[in-house]
């Protein structure tokens, strides 16, 4: 048995196997066909999965296998050369904007905080779209912006609790380390209060108390948030953990697809990634 | 006395995020701006006139271009232009209409470069860094070739001087020394409150965040370009308005030589110097700007006294070597280095 | 007015200018494909040189005959743009290194606003005569009026350009300068020495800034303007891309003669002298179309 870095609470519902396979009103994301080609490598060949509403996806490969690719087509980053998106069934053009809208948010393998900004600002600035005074009614401040800021600030405490990160609240994010801004960014998505949270290997290069945090920050906010996830992750363990469902990359395209049972014993998941060496 | 905040618990994030926080920094600010508005009682008019109303104009322009360069990080050479377009629809405004109010004037004239600063702002979606700086050169000139060109804006003036009507507001006359420095004492407060109003808001944070990294701002749903014509009509309202009062409060004559590429870098250097984002900042910079000249001139009395050119092409040299000094030393400028002297000053008489 | 003869000859004496145009890109390319920063202060180099060259020319030129005072003028100048070159390695891009490139292009600002001020009271508002010993007669060619000044720009520039690209491209110290152009704490790392690369690399800017002042002195004398001139040199980066020479030379080439053409033939319908803002309008339009600039790399943002 490899190390499990999760808590058992997720394996039991493993075991039961309580997620059953999506029906169509309960689907909150469709890829179709997805294909994307930049020079002349094919990034992602006709990957086609769906995604039910309040489960926990994770997509794995190896490097290379175009996993970051995918989920920059689903937010809208790169336009695939072929292939729909469908969000809550309807078919949706995506671009960064759109996605934002839509309640998509999304995290980053490389970070991608506000560096002049402190903590605070930073998941301020995921509240964004939320703002309802007009112009002036900020110059002013006094009145509906000041009320609508202290509301934001509330919010932005609950997340801030919620991530344990109520030290650095004040600290510039350059200065933080590499862990504590990946938990910022996640503070900064958790803010926009999303329905879909796109997570890119968000336990890259963090040992393991940060790992069993950072599970227990995705699954709290899965089951507490109700946001629905999809990540990219390379650590085993934790991807058999905390996922429902998997989805298998291997040069672009898609080799397996299942719950991470099933996907533990496909031949060809093994051949291509796991290699026979988890028991 | 010493400079403490202990006590001052914050129990509302109101408190948290006021803009001054700490209790002894209020009362310094309140006593400061009611001291500004007692001035024209023991200050001369030469110092009125020559040197706080220049300074509180200036302060005026650089806000705006702090809001551009320092908050939204679009690089701008373009300010002398912008207020050039304020001063000269001022200039119309108050000639062709003269019922109007000279506030609605001013705040009009700020509209209209606001207009124009909008519509030089698109480039900047495709445009970035440098390139946006020689891109705004192009605004520069532009404007100054259009404003000279076009005798309608000068009312078909023969002679090259055109001068400003006289200011009567409310019924009072805007012509003494004092009546000029309270009017603009009055616009810089407001001007900064309402700047920093915006900045410290859920805008002031999309500003940042396309500065930052603005791919990154997409993806909370920020849209660069709205944000990037918003910062440049923002910051052109504030330049141009500083244009206007420039003209009406201060020289009294339109010229556009007035607001050359030289100026632009003057304001440039002002918001270098006085820190990057910051509203404080722009005054500082501006108080340094315009304090220079007069400490070289003074400096040089007790010497013996060097030609005036003498000493512009010193105060040229000093500049430059300020400007490379703090970006080496505290990229964030003087009013950062004021903060930080007052953070020592809360842990006074301890170093830590 | 549009007899072909006329218009061919306004568009080569543009293209002439815009060899100066070229000239002075070219300093700001050098610098910005070896250290990565945008050198604001190139324009001002141009002028500052020749200021040094002509009153080092008239120290010299007035004990002596006029050939030596030229040749030590030239060297006298020479070792100013190095001294200068080694002080600001030594008090700006050591204490700045590997700092964002926008606070890099501050401090050449600053740079440049140190330059005027001592420019100015080294020369004053006066415009010296420059004399490099070519005469100013002209002479024709195919039945079009050329200066001699301007033929001898063209050629000496042509080779000036030559020689810095095949040193660029094929020499050991060009690929270092390239690397360091890159990533300067990568560069470091891999032990090209930074600093001595830099001193390098603004001697060689200093040097062509010498070259397009003196060539542009003898064409308009050394006076102030010529800052304002260098300046439009900006708008020729743009066109032609910061990163490349080839580019600098289109661009200043397309600037000159689209300036020069619209100038006579545009601007007395519009009211007169449009050169003020005509090349920077055209490069923004450039730009919109293509934001790297004709030969520029395409600049990739990644997240």
């Amino acid at each position: 048995m490899s190390a499990l870095p999760c808590l058992p609470g997720k394996m039991g519902s493993l075991m039961n196997s309580s997620t059953s396979m999506p029906s169509p009103q309960n689907v909150l994301l469709e890829v179709k066909n997805l294909s994307i080609k930049f020079g002349g490598i094919q990034a992602n060949d006709k990957v086609s999965f769906d995604l039910a509403t309040g489960e926990i996806r994770a997509i794995i490969g190896p490097n290379g296998a175009g996993k970051s690719s995918l989920l920059n087509m689903i937010n809208g980053f790169y336009r695939p050369d072929s292939g729909e998106i469908f969000l809550d069934g309807i078919k949706t053009v995506m671009r960064p904007y759109v996605a934002a809208v839509s309640g998509i948010a999304r995290t980053f393998q490389n970070i991608a905080l506000f560096k002049g900004m402190t903590t605070l600002d930073n998941i301020m600035s995921g509240r964004l779209l939320k703002t309802r005074t007009s112009f002036l009614e900020q110059i002013v401040h006094w009145g509906p912006a000041r009320r609508e800021e202290d509301r934001h600030r509330a919010q932005v405490e609950r997340i801030i609790d919620f991530l344990e990160i109520q030290s650095i609240r004040k600290t510039p994010v350059g200065r933080l380390p590499y862990g504590m801004q990946k938990r910022v960014e996640l503070a900064r998505a958790l803010a926009m209060e999303p329905r879909l949270l796109l997570l890119d290997e968000p336990m890259a290069g963090m040992n393991l108390q940060e790992k069993q945090d950072m599970c227990r920050f995705i699954l709290d906010a899965n089951s507490e948030l109700g946001c629905t996830v999809l990540l990219i992750e390379h650590d085993m363990g934790v991807v058999m953990d905390l996922s429902d469902r998997i989805v298998v990359l291997d040069h672009g395209k898609k080799i397996a697809d299942g719950k991470p049972i099933e996907v533990r014993a496909d031949q060809r998941v093994i051949d291509a990634y796991l290699g026979g060496a988890q028991a | 006395m010493y400079y403490r905040d202990a006590g001052q618990f914050k129990t509302t994030y109101a408190e948290d995020s006021a803009i001054f926080p700490v209790l002894q920094d209020r009362w310094m600010i309140c006593i400061g701006v009611v001291a500004a508005f007692c001035l024209p009682v023991i200050t001369s008019d030469y110092w009125l006139t020559s040197i706080l109303l220049p300074l509180l104009i200036f302060s005026i322009a650089a806000i705006g271009l702090n809001i551009l360069v320092g908050y939204a990080g679009q690089l701008s050479l373009g300010t002398g232009g912008f207020m050039a377009v304020g001063a000269f629809a001022a200039y119309n405004l108050a000639i062709r209409l003269p019922f109007l109010n000279y506030l609605v004037v001013f705040v009009v004239a700020g509209l209209i470069a606001a207009l124009v600063g909008m519509l030089f702002g698109l480039p900047s979606l495709r445009i970035k860094g440098f390139y946006l700086a020689v891109a705004t050169l192009a605004s520069q000139f532009l404007i100054e070739w259009i404003l000279v060109r076009v005798p309608w804006l000068t009312n078909y003036s023969s002679s090259g001087v055109v001068s400003a009507p006289p200011m009567v507001l409310f019924g009072h006359h805007i012509e003494s020394p004092a009546s000029k420095y309270l009017l603009a004492l009055s616009i810089a407060v407001v001007a900064a409150l309402a700047a920093k109003n915006l900045v410290r808001g859920p805008i002031g944070r999309s500003w940042m965040a396309i500065r930052d990294m603005d791919i990154a701002a997409e993806i909370i749903g920020v849209r660069p370009l709205r944000a990037k014509l918003l910062a440049f009509a923002v910051s052109s309202f504030f330049c141009g308005l500083a244009g206007a009062l420039w003209v009406f409060l201060y020289i009294g004559t339109i010229e556009p030589q007035a607001f050359d590429l030289h100026r632009s870098f003057q304001v440039l250097f002002m918001v270098i110097i006085g820190g990057l984002g910051t509203i404080l900042g722009a005054f500082v910079g501006a108080a340094f700007v315009v304090f220079l000249p007069i400490a070289l001139s003074n400096a040089s009395a007790l010497i013996g006294g060097l030609p005036p050119d003498v000493l512009s092409n010193f105060e040229l040299i000093i500049y430059g070597c300020v400007i490379i000094t703090l970006l080496i030393g505290e990229p964030l400028g003087l009013a950062r280095l004021w903060s930080l002297g007052r953070e020592k000053l809360r842990i006074w008489p301890f170093p830590y | 007015m549009s007899d072909p003869m006329f218009i061919l000859e306004v568009a080569i004496s543009g293209l002439l200018s815009g060899v100066l145009y070229a000239l002075v890109a070219l300093g700001f390319v050098l610098i910005y494909k070896a250290s990565g920063v945008f050198n604001f202060a190139q324009g001002i180099m141009v002028l500052f040189a020749a200021l040094c060259f002509v009153r080092l020319q008239s120290l010299f030129g007035a004990n002596g005959p006029s050939h030596i005072g030229f040749w030590a003028a030239l060297v006298g100048a020479m070792a100013i743009m190095l001294l200068l070159a080694i002080c600001v390695e030594r008090l700006v891009l050591r204490p700045l290194v590997n700092q964002p490139p926008l606070t890099l292009f501050m401090a050449t600002m600053g740079l440049a606003v140190v330059l005027e001020g001592i420019a100015s009271l080294v020369g004053g508002n006066l415009i010296y005569p420059l004399d490099i010993g070519i005469a100013d007669d002209p002479i024709e060619i195919f039945g079009i009026l050329v200066r001699k000044v301007d033929l001898f720009a063209a050629a000496a520039g042509t080779i000036l350009v030559a020689a810095l690209t095949v040193f660029f491209q094929f020499s050991r110290v060009g690929r270092a300068l390239r690397a360091v152009a890159d990533d300067h704490l990568a560069a470091l790392s891999v032990g090209i020495p930074l600093r001595h690369i830099w001193i390098l690399i603004w001697s060689i800017a200093g040097a062509v800034a010498l070259f397009a002042g003196l060539i542009w002195g003898a064409k308009l004398g050394v006076q102030f303007s010529l800052s304002t001139i260098a300046l439009k040199s900006l708008p020729v980066l743009l066109i032609g891309g910061f990163t490349s020479i080839p580019g600098a030379i289109a661009g200043g080439l397309i600037v000159g003669a689209t300036e020069k053409l619209t100038e006579v033939f545009l601007a007395p319908a519009l009211g007169g002298a449009i050169e003020s803002w005509f090349a920077y309008v055209l490069a923004l339009a450039f730009l919109l179309i293509r934001p790297q600039g004709l030969f520029g790399e395409k600049i990739i943002e990644r997240v």
